[in-house]
């Protein structure tokens, strides 16, 4: 009788809950058990910000951070300045911030889209760029329908 | 033609690897298969417990790898079975350095030309006895509970196993229907996508299985046991055929109440 | 009478506080240590005490899990060993029990890794800084075991009523020795099967183990639920084991004095409404 009147009030079973968790911190484990990729990520990473700013290649760090709803990776990549004018990005896909202090961040969509939301770079300190993924493919998200947070302090997108 | 050696493991201790063991290799006797099980968790020795051979152990692993009698003379053979099921035991006063995966895998090497399959008994964990347990393996049954903590610790085996290359098949064991479908355990399904192995069983949560651990006898022998049946299935399976797996149902209201379990 | 008033007067050095240090093992894997841990601890610290839990399964660390603190976790045991992070920076809070803090094990390092003297002063330091370090052991007898009970004088020996389990407990009583103080809690009762004679009872279990008897929790689904959200029952109010929990901690305490309870089976009554939770 007191599971039903709980089943009501709060409806969310504890195997979501299960399985929720358990889906991060095998994410978490799994980062945490493949540093090559890490650390094939991190020079990727590093080559594709240096395209738009000069940065200290070798005080990168990236790490990565479990948190309430997803798995971030935390990069910290000092940026030394901006590329001389007359080099100028190479086209390609639009990057996703303009290089301006307080650009505000796309907000989350309801279809899966590109994984990454930078925050606003502004100089000297790197921000995080926020990356969801799931397990079994490093980076890429599967196309799944989730209900996403509208993003708040920190522009995260979050697993529904 | 050499035998087929199967380490059974779990990362997590308690999931069931030693009764699944035992049943499982009881349950391929049963069907003809000459089968032997080692027990690798030296020092904390339970197949044999579970079995009910224990008081017929004279000579165990430790021994025969340090040369102190024949590998013959340490098996126990099962006389429910005839000639069909052997076990090695461990032994209950050493540790698990005792032996080195050399020696272990030579071990193996030599039960595999005695037997058609060798099932080995794998310790909790991933130290050096879940490195010497898979050492003689080609081929491995990971065994986990719809847990959290289960699910996790098979994870981290799940990778071991893969950077060994051996192919991995997975039972769901101590499944509960009547809590999967109130939400309150996660189902076999919700198991293997997690886990992305392929399913060999499905073993319900069953009072059976501590009866007959507690008398040392393999639920094979007690025919009209629902699990008799799984295990038989399983063993299909793992004989090559092709078993539907038989959804489970959760208890009647009635047999709630009379508290009886799934099965 | 002239007091001196150039020098104030001395106080004696405060005593050193040393808290409890309790490793809670079994040998026979999966009978509920580290729920054992996870509760206990939090109803220690639900009372007020401070309390350290520190999991010393390096390689399959679950007590976060359990806990629900596994997203929390930044810095593990081996940090902290070899010089990589703060033991302050490693303690996990929980907000629930603000008294309470986790030390988290490495998930991809491996138990040989943990040097055991330095592992007794850590254990060392933190029995200065807390009432209680409880030490969740892993499962076997081998170097894992072996770092967890080096710093302990008590131990909790959890054992199911199943004779595999017994054994192994049996075997940890043997290695565990003379100087710890041992006490028992058995696990996953099922007072249904004792009755019908297919399961050991606790007297049976104790009649092998002959260790003073701390706690008996029956086995119930609620256990499952609570670490699927990672929530333990002692910290719940209306849950019978979470107030099983609870007197085992009152008894670790002292401040309980009761003999544990036997389980009984569920009424009638229970079985129709879906059991007490």
């Amino acid at each position: 009788m007191i599971d039903f009147f709980n089943r009501l009030f709060n409806p969310k079973p504890s195997s979501a809950t299960a399985r929720e968790r358990l889906r991060l911190v095998l994410l978490s484990d799994h980062l945490a058990l493949a540093p090559d990729v890490v650390e094939s990520l991190k020079l990727d990473l590093i080559a594709v910000i240096s395209k738009y700013v000069d940065v200290d290649a070798a005080n990168c760090d990236v790490t990565f951070e479990q948190q309430d709803r997803a798995v971030a990776m935390l990069a910290n990549i000092p940026i030394l300045g901006m590329k001389p004018a007359d080099r100028k990005p190479p086209a390609g896909p639009a990057a996703p911030a303009a290089p301006s202090v307080a650009q505000a961040p796309e907000p989350p969509s309801f279809t899966d889209s590109a994984p990454a939301t930078v925050a606003a770079i502004h100089e000297p300190v790197a921000d995080a760029v926020i990356i969801e993924a799931v397990p079994g493919s490093p980076v890429a998200p599967k196309p799944r329908r989730r209900r996403r947070r509208r993003a708040s302090v920190t522009p995260a997108p979050a697993a529904g | 033609m050499s035998a087929r050696r199967i380490v059974i493991t779990s990362g997590k201790g308690g999931v069931g690897k030693t009764t699944t063991t035992a049943n499982l290799g009881a349950t391929l006797a049963s069907r003809g298969q000459r089968v032997c099980l080692v027990d690798a968790d030296i020092g904390l020795r339970n197949l044999d417990l579970v079995l009910g051979l224990e008081k017929r152990i004279v000579f165990d692993l430790v021994e025969v790898v340090e040369g102190r009698c024949q590998l013959r003379q340490a098996l126990i053979k099962d006389k429910r079975f005839g000639e069909l099921l052997a076990i090695l035991p461990a032994a209950q006063t050493r540790d698990k350095t005792a032996v080195s995966e050399t020696q272990f895998a030579t071990v193996i090497d030599s039960l595999a030309e005695m037997f058609d399959y060798v099932f080995i008994d794998c310790p909790a964990g991933i130290e050096h006895g879940f490195r010497n347990a898979i050492a003689g393996a080609r081929e491995a049954i990971v065994v986990t509970t719809p847990e959290v903590s289960a699910i996790r610790d098979a994870d981290r085996v799940i990778g071991k196993l893969n950077e060994k290359g051996l192919p991995i098949r997975m039972i769901v064991n101590r499944i509960r229907p009547d809590m999967v479908r109130n939400g309150d355990m996660l189902s076999v399904d919700d198991v293997c996508e997690i886990l992305s192995i392929e399913l060999l069983g499905i073993v319900p949560d069953d009072e059976d299985v501590i009866d007959t651990t507690n008398r040392g006898e393999p639920l094979v022998l007690t025919p009209d046991s629902k699990l008799a049946a799984i295990y038989d299935k399983i063993a299909r399976r793992l004989e090559g055929d092709i078993v539907p797996f038989t959804p489970l149902a959760a208890p009647s209201f009635l047999s709630r109440l009379l508290g009886r379990k799934a099965g | 009478m002239h007091e001196l008033r150039d020098e104030a007067p001395v106080a004696p050095p405060a005593p050193i506080k040393r808290g409890r240090a309790i490793v809670v093992t079994s040998g026979k894997g999966g009978v509920g240590k580290t729920t054992t841990t996870a509760n206990v601890g939090a109803a220690l610290g639900a009372t007020g005490a401070t309390v350290a839990l520190v999991d010393a399964d390096v390689g399959l660390r679950n007590l976060d899990i359990v806990l629900g603190l596994e997203s929390r976790v930044r810095f593990h045991v081996l940090d902290v060993l070899e010089g990589k992070a703060e033991l302050d920076d490693a303690l996990v809070s929980d907000k629930r029990v603000p008294t309470m803090k986790l030390l988290a094990a490495s998930q991809t390092r491996e138990k040989d890794d943990v040097d055991t003297q330095a592992f007794r002063g850590l254990i060392e330091r933190l029995r200065e800084r807390f009432d209680y370090v409880l030490i969740d052991c892993p499962a076997g007898i081998e170097t894992g075991f072996q770092n967890a009970i080096v710093a302990a004088d008590e131990a909790i020996v959890v054992c199911t009523p199943e004779v595999s389990a017994v054994r192994d407990a049996d075997r940890v009583v043997g290695l565990l020795g003379e100087r710890v103080s041992i006490r028992l809690i058995v696990n996953r009762l099922r007072p249904a099967l004792v009755r019908r004679g297919k399961m050991l009872s606790v007297d049976d279990v104790n009649a092998i183990l002959r260790l003073p008897l701390l706690g008996v929790i029956a086995d119930e689904p609620g256990v499952i639920v609570s670490t699927n959200k990672g929530e333990p029952l002692a910290l719940d109010v209306a849950s019978a084991t979470g107030d099983a929990y609870r007197k085992i901690a009152g008894r670790i305490a002292g401040t309980d004095t009761s003999a544990p309870d036997i389980p009984r089976e569920a009424t009638f009554f229970e079985k129709f409404f879906g059991g007490r939770r």
